[in-house]
């Protein structure tokens, strides 16, 4: 911008901080800020702190770049400002209009001061809402980061959720499979199953597949892997939960599970599991 | 009811995605469970072929109505490497990937048409149809 160095806006702002601030404050309040979310005073602390590292920056004459080192403080602001307002519940508009709001009363006191000189005023303008959407932009970027930030956890908390080994007898782990198998979900899986075998020394592990929509090839071979490092482990592995349809697809598939045990319920599979275990199950009389 | 519906298939996610609105799309067509379950399955072996093998692409749904009968449809494009030996690619247990090799050859059991276009170097058309 040709007005770097010479422009009036950092000198404007060092002069009549107090009453840009008022004027800023007053232009928010008029738009309806959430007052139900941000108490007025923490939104005067964050215009005030605004405005003084803005005022800051700017006495370095840069109004193009947001990179350089002056303008780090603002953004650093910035960014927990609009982290604070997206865990408060604000929308990305309203975040951005924090920043979007200073252009009214800077360039109210713009056009006081360079009234008569169109051109001039015209550039200031310009260099000024420029930067001023750079800011509200990165305000923006933030936002969008935090929320991403949130997704990244709670799938991440949903996959540790999602993969818990029980034991259902002495001897006997199951675990229950929800959703889709991927390979991250399988390998959180095995790597629980296996050291719940180590721990318990468990001989036999029954794998329910009741929860799994679909069952692809993938799917089918990330069971198999899971039942063969079982099996290496000392400890043999029974499929439950295989309903008719997913039965018939299999076959058609063409996919070969002969080698391990598959049983239609859970509850069969736990009758077997303890048959193997050496256990028998009996009514005892006076239930009847 | 004319139905179309075209979803990019990008990441691992895109493939569950693919898999929901192809069984949701069969919900509503009244297919019964068992080729509800077989065109879903299907599906999901092409979405992940399509993003492994084809390094993404798209698939597009379609609903067919003939009067007496009626199915879905599903066109899987990519613009990957192509199949080099389309024969060799439809052989059961035969993989590049270090899969199970069944995925190709096992959806063309699980469906009614099967038809696959592919030119080494530009890309790889499937197109299954599945009737009610």
């Amino acid at each position: 911008m040709s007005l770097n160095g010479q422009s009036k806006i950092p000198q404007i702002l060092k002069n009549r901080e107090a009453e840009v601030l008022a004027d800023w404050l007053g232009e928010q309040m008029a738009a309806g800020i959430r007052k139900d979310l941000l108490k007025e005073m923490e939104l005067r602390e964050e215009c005030r702190e605004f405005l003084e590292l803005f005022t800051d920056a700017i006495q370095q004459g840069n109004f193009t770049n947001i990179q350089s080192p002056e303008w780090r403080g603002l953004k650093d602001m910035l960014a927990s400002v609009s982290r604070s307002r997206t865990q408060k519940g604000f929308t990305p508009t309203e975040t951005a209009n924090f920043v979007f709001s200073f252009k009214q009363p800077l360039f109210k006191r713009l056009r006081q001061e360079l009234g008569q000189n169109g051109e001039t005023l015209l550039e200031e303008i310009l260099s000024a809402t420029n930067l001023i959407d750079k800011l509200a932009l990165w305000t923006t970027e933030i936002y969008q980061k935090t929320r991403e930030e949130v997704i990244l956890r709670q799938q991440e908390e949903l996959m540790e959720l999602s993969t818990p080994v029980v034991k259902l007898w002495e001897g006997i782990l199951a675990l229950p499979i929800i959703g889709t198998l991927d390979s991250a979900r399988t390998q959180i899986m095995m790597e629980s199953l296996l050291q719940m075998i180590v721990q318990t020394g468990s001989q036999v592990a029954i794998i329910d597949i009741t929860g799994v929509p679909t069952v692809d090839t993938l799917t089918a071979q990330h069971l198999l892997k899971t039942v063969t490092a079982a099996r290496l482990m000392g400890a043999d592995c029974i499929i439950s939960g295989i309903r008719p349809q997913i039965a018939q697809t299999i076959v058609y598939l063409g996919v070969d599970l002969a080698d391990i045990t598959t049983k239609a319920s859970l509850a069969d599979a736990f009758v077997l599991a303890l048959k193997r275990s050496g256990f028998a199950i009996s009514r005892s009389k006076s239930a009847i | 009811m004319q139905k179309n519906e075209v979803i990019s298939i990008r990441s691992s996610s895109d493939v569950v995605l693919v898999r929901q609105a192809v069984r949701q799309l069969a919900v509503e067509l009244g297919f019964s469970l068992i080729n509800q379950t077989k065109i879903v399955t299907g599906a999901s072996e092409l979405a992940r072929n399509t993003l492994e093998h084809g390094g993404g692409g798209t698939v597009n749904i379609e609903a067919l109505d003939e009067g007496t009968r009626r199915g879905l449809r599903l066109i899987f494009e990519d613009s990957g490497p192509g199949i080099p030996d389309l024969e060799l690619a439809l052989k059961d247990g035969f993989t590049t990937g270090g899969g199970l090799g069944m995925g190709l050859s096992g959806t063309k059991r699980l469906v009614n048409e099967f038809d696959i276009v592919s030119r080494v170097g530009e890309g790889t058309r499937i197109t299954i149809t599945k009737w009610k």
